[in-house]
């Protein structure tokens, strides 16, 4: 079922982050507060106004995701890149740190 | 080459402390991102996929080694350990924090360089002929002309928001090493019946999601002419550029919609009434910039050429290097030696920073310190004896910077794409690498010969499809990469945009499909010395198009 999360990137280091469900920006996707109706959709859209206002992100954008399991899969190849890194340089980004991960 | 003055000094180190005022009040809080947004863009300073950009200016390609080993210094303390170069010879960094920006730009004015004009609807930095001062077929250094028009557009206030970016490229001999026919002002030095140095003036080319090959608007302008008639040019296109659509905005559109006879009227009109003021440069103020690119004293070498027969009797690879990557000095005991920044199966254009450092160090000690970056996402020693070519080619190979494939297949340009553009659709890079593998054998690339491939991955063309031999564009189709092809492009004196083949490929059909075009080129060229452009402009794209998708496919 496709469902939505919030996204952005970082102030200080322009990091991809997602907001999660206890209300921080997390560094990786898993955790990230999930919008399963058109309320909840609001509900993040709010929220990014208040974050991008309390200077902590910039870039923000509510996106599609997949729930596979206990992961989310963002449906857009971007994202999935945004959430591992470049899919030339393993050793680079998020991915890095998970390295079964594969954006392709 | 160039160096700072007083007043240069002082320019680039007021704008570091300006940054870093606005970068501590954007981290206080005390300015909006909407705010801020465009002064960091000012900076060079852009937001990517999985952090900050920064794109630094390399002011018409050159480079010293001192400057080059910044570079490096740069990406080991405040990135990745690499960098980035670009189809508009600069270097983006891929992953540097925010707060770290002023201290970085800090470090670069310590060597003379900035990140200014690489972005933002001004004119942007000036780029030229990579083998400007360096090549036989040279008719006039293209740098002192590329120097003036930096100083003069620099924070130009008239010019500092335009309705859209400007790009201008120079170049100095006939042969267009710097694509000028698709840039906003194209300028080709040359030499009147009298001798005297003058431009063939191009205006209106550009990529993008509208290719368009600038039109000459004068055949010979003089010298002295150069900040007048520039000037002519950029104020018909601020007063009369579109503002209403930003992708109809750039002087390529304006000249289209005008017509050329009509812009030149415009232009020749603005020129009249400001020919003869301030601007019109003196011999001497010319003179003093030219001081600074003058030729190298190179010390006679004659040597090499003896020593050079036998060192390539004895190393087919060498030999190879030598064929393909050394091209003809106006010294005949020296060589221009072009370092492919494409091994096979690599990423175009990325250099690490112990590679910056060999690069640095071998200018310093074999090509007059100086080093050049091209278009085409390569490094260039300009000034190398031919007697010093084996020594050169030793110290490249033990970093990987020796690949013998300079304009052949696999000396692919790509943009970053989806891999950390935020622009971007499709990826290019992983394209470019697989290629590049498919085609890697030494004996295929040059029984191929001279094929320019060039991959953007999305319409704003900065990997330049428009002109490439085989040009390939990705674009997002459903969720999926789709990869359309052109063909027939070039961005050389000979300037053609390339023709779109028909329906995309996949992400997995795209390197079978340039392989089909590249096997049936080699079925029906004359013979080994027709290259694939000149059998495509001989034959036109039926024979391609029927490889690719059938017969009937031209049927309609």
């Amino acid at each position: 079922m496709t469902v939505k999360v919030l996204t952005a990137n970082r102030l200080t280091d322009g990091e991809a982050v997602w907001l999660g469900a206890n209300g921080e920006w997390l560094d990786h996707i898993d955790g990230a507060l999930i919008a399963r109706h058109a309320e909840a959709v609001s509900a993040l859209e709010e929220a990014g106004k208040a974050a991008i206002k309390s200077n902590l992100v910039i870039d923000v954008n509510v996106i599609d995701v997949e729930e596979r399991g206990t992961s989310l899969y963002p449906i857009r190849l971007r994202e999935r890149i945004r959430q591992l890194g470049p899919t030339i340089r393993l050793d680079l980004g998020k991915q890095a740190e998970k390295p079964s991960a594969n954006a392709a | 080459m160039y160096r700072y003055d007083e007043f240069d000094h002082a320019f680039v180190s007021a704008r570091v402390e300006q940054f870093k005022d606005q970068v501590e009040r954007r981290l206080a809080g005390e300015l909006t991102e909407e705010q801020f947004r465009p002064l960091r863009l000012m900076n060079g300073v852009y937001l990517q996929l999985h952090a900050y950009m920064l794109r630094v200016a390399i002011p018409y390609g050159t480079l010293s080694s001192r400057q080059m080993r910044k570079l490096a210094h740069i990406a080991r303390h405040y990135d990745r350990g690499y960098g980035h170069f670009t189809t508009r010879q600069n270097l983006q960094y891929n992953w540097p924090a925010l707060a770290d920006m002023p201290k970085v730009l800090d470090e670069l004015a310590s060597v003379e360089m900035h990140a200014l004009q690489t972005s933002g609807n001004c004119i942007r930095n000036v780029t030229a002929d990579h083998f400007a001062g360096a090549a036989a077929d040279e008719v006039a250094d293209p740098r002192p002309y590329a120097e003036i028009l930096r100083q003069w557009s620099s924070m130009h206030p008239e010019f500092s928001y335009l309705p859209r970016k400007f790009k201008i490229a120079v170049t100095g001999a006939e042969r267009d090493r710097a694509a000028i026919q698709v840039h906003d002002i194209g300028l080709q030095l040359k030499k009147n019946e009298a001798g005297e140095l003058g431009f063939a003036v191009y205006v209106g080319g550009g990529q993008g999601r509208t290719p368009m090959v600038a039109k000459k608007v004068r055949d010979f302008l003089p010298v002295e002419d150069l900040l007048t008639y520039t000037t002519a040019i950029v104020r018909v296109y601020n007063l009369n550029g579109r503002r209403d659509n930003k992708y109809k905005a750039r002087i390529k559109i304006l000249v289209h919609e005008t017509g050329t006879e009509e812009i030149i009227r415009q232009i020749e009109a603005e020129w009249e009434a400001i020919r003869d003021t301030d601007l019109k440069m003196p011999q001497r103020d010319i003179d003093a910039i030219d001081e600074y690119f003058r030729a190298p004293n190179l010390a006679q070498r004659p040597e090499g050429w003896s020593k050079l027969a036998s060192e390539r009797k004895a190393d087919p690879a060498f030999a190879r290097w030598v064929d393909q990557n050394v091209t003809p000095h106006k010294n005949p005991d020296y060589g221009v030696v072009t370092i492919s920044l494409k091994p096979i199966g690599g990423i175009p254009g990325d250099a690490t920073d112990a590679q910056m450092d060999l690069v640095a160090e071998i200018a310093e000690k074999f090509s007059q310190d100086e080093i050049r970056v091209s278009h085409e996402q390569n490094l260039v020693l300009p000034h190398v004896a031919i007697a010093d070519l084996r020594i050169v080619y030793d110290l490249l190979l033990t970093d990987g910077l020796a690949t013998a494939n300079a304009g052949l297949i696999t000396d692919i340009i790509a943009c970053p794409g989806l891999d950390y553009c935020a622009l971007a659709n499709a990826r290019s890079i992983p394209v470019a690498q697989r290629i590049s593998e498919r085609f890697g054998s030494p004996e295929r690339q040059s029984d191929i010969g001279e094929l320019k491939i060039k991959i953007s991955g999305c319409i704003n063309a900065c990997g330049h499809h428009h002109v490439g031999h085989i040009g390939i564009l990705g674009v997002e189709k459903k969720g999926e990469e789709l990869y359309q092809i052109s063909l027939g492009g070039s961005g050389d004196e000979i300037c053609t945009i390339g023709d779109i083949t028909g329906r995309g490929f996949s992400s997995e059909e795209i390197v079978d499909a340039v392989e089909t075009i590249v096997d049936r080129y080699l079925e029906i060229r004359a013979d080994k010395e027709e290259s694939f452009l000149a059998t495509y402009r001989r034959l036109g794209a039926a024979p391609f198009k029927n490889a690719l998708y059938g017969e009937t496919a031209n049927a309609a």
